[in-house]
């Protein structure tokens, strides 16, 4: 959504900190799918896909793509050691269960309480909800990665989401090109403020209260 | 030759002739992938009408079950997503198409409940969203509230395999598995398009992931003969 691609990586790079060692992490379309490339070399960490592959290593070299071998958006992946192939029941029997550690994808809008708006845009465009639901209302940490502002400059971190839902009181963290906030019980908390924003950008930027204290960090 | 004891393996042909107008499909494969080409093309080539299509999705515009959505031969859907096919999106804009969408594993589980003969399913994803909630049964359990989701069924199931044997056991090529097995369960006749059809006792029967009890006709497939979007 015309952001460049060092924002997009830089973006994707604050993401793959959150991830540690012996995950299972899901991962949507977009910026999420770059998270792999920074991930710490030697992390044991299983990538789950919806449509019925636990364990999805980096993009194959071109020409070695296996038509059979791909994500949940459609594009050819590889699978690591120790991956294994399922049907679809099963690959949300996982995520019902509440296996997957993280999930990290990407929203039209969310809310001061967490509510994550990432399946319908009214009279526009109504892809469906896919597997969005279960993955934001059963994953133990939903993360989202997203422009801070839509493009006509509206915030997409909203006090009560316009567009329809996904899911309700479901994000953990919100990474955007302007900060990192936390969902928290009380609210809004800014935890990192991306260069070359201030704070004040970030407020401006931001339909919603913010709350922060003195260890917020500027991350570069 | 291979011995065709159970009278399954058949032809595109007559595989056709229990595909009609108004029929219910209901289809494998995941944006096309593990979905049966010759029997996609073969229904676009009879122009059969008026298709009730149940699956995860509905491909891409010449992928997969899109190649049927985007050309106007279904009247309904019922699928988890359909972005990937704008052609899609349009028909259901212009009210020429019905789409009816489910959580795709609550669609996965309903086709699974519709296979094995249960009732319905009680599922919490969606319960707090109207749009998935509108109208359904909530049945609580032990203090939690769940939705009664119904089961799938269809009169045609139609996969894609990697190999199967002359009674009808499949295994599956990767991730070209997803909705396929749940599929293969949930259709009143099932028609799977294979890559390879052995003999009997060459698979293992560790490995065979669908029984052959639910595969009542098999055809050999051609392959895969369209462009993946990637390529």
């Amino acid at each position: 959504m015309g952001m460049g691609v060092d924002v997009r990586n830089r973006i994707a790079k604050r993401a793959a900190q959150e991830v540690k060692d012996g995950m299972i992490v899901n991962l949507g379309i977009g910026i999420p799918s770059l998270v792999p490339n920074h991930l710490p070399e030697g992390i044991n960490v299983m990538i789950h896909a919806e449509n019925g592959i636990l364990g999805i290593g980096p993009s194959p070299e071109k020409g070695s793509e296996d038509e059979n071998i791909c994500n949940a958006a459609g594009y050819p992946v590889t699978t690591v050691t120790g991956s294994s192939y399922f049907d679809s029941s099963i690959a949300f029997g996982m995520i019902r269960r509440g296996y997957i550690d993280i999930t990290i994808l990407g929203s039209l809008q969310v809310s001061e309480k967490g509510d994550l708006a990432n399946w319908i845009v009214p009279g526009k465009r109504v892809p469906g909800m896919g597997g969005a639901m279960e993955l934001a209302q059963k994953a133990k940490k939903v993360i989202v990665l997203m422009n801070h502002v839509d493009k006509h400059g509206n915030s997409k971190i909203v006090k009560e989401c316009s567009l329809p839902l996904t899911s309700k009181s479901c994000v953990n963290l919100i990474i955007t090109d302007m900060a990192v906030i936390e969902v928290k019980e009380d609210g809004l908390h800014l935890l990192e403020v991306m260069t070359p924003f201030t704070i004040e950008d970030v407020i401006k930027n931001t339909s919603a209260e913010l709350k922060w204290d003195e260890t917020i960090s500027q991350l570069t | 030759m291979i011995e065709n004891r159970y009278n399954k393996i058949s032809t595109l042909e007559d595989a056709l002739t229990h595909i009609n107008d108004g029929t219910t499909v209901m289809f494998g494969g995941f944006g096309g992938i593990g979905s049966p080409p010759a029997l996609i093309d073969g229904l676009l080539e009879k122009n059969v009408k008026d298709l009730t299509l149940i699956g995860n999705d509905t491909g891409f515009p010449n992928i997969g079950i899109g190649k049927l959505v985007s050309r106007g031969h279904a009247k309904k859907c019922i699928v988890s997503h359909i972005g990937s096919n704008p052609v899609a999106g349009q028909l259901m804009t212009d009210g020429k198409m019905e789409i009816e969408f489910s959580p795709q594993g609550t669609l996965a589980e309903r086709i699974r409940a519709g296979g094995v003969g249960l009732g319905g399913i009680l599922v919490d994803v969606g319960i707090d969203n109207e749009i998935v909630s509108n109208g359904k049964q909530i049945i609580p359990v032990d203090g939690t509230n769940y939705l009664l989701e119904k089961p799938l069924t269809a009169d045609i199931s139609i996969l894609f395999a990697k190999k199967a044997d002359p009674f009808g056991n499949l295994v599956y090529d990767k991730s070209a598995r997803n909705m396929n097995p749940l599929v293969a369960m949930a259709g009143k006749f099932t028609i799977a398009e294979v890559e390879e059809i052995v003999p009997l006792g060459e698979l293992d029967p560790e490995e065979i992931v669908t029984p052959g009890i639910y595969v009542d006709m098999i055809i050999k497939s051609r392959g895969v003969n369209w462009k993946w979007v990637w390529e």
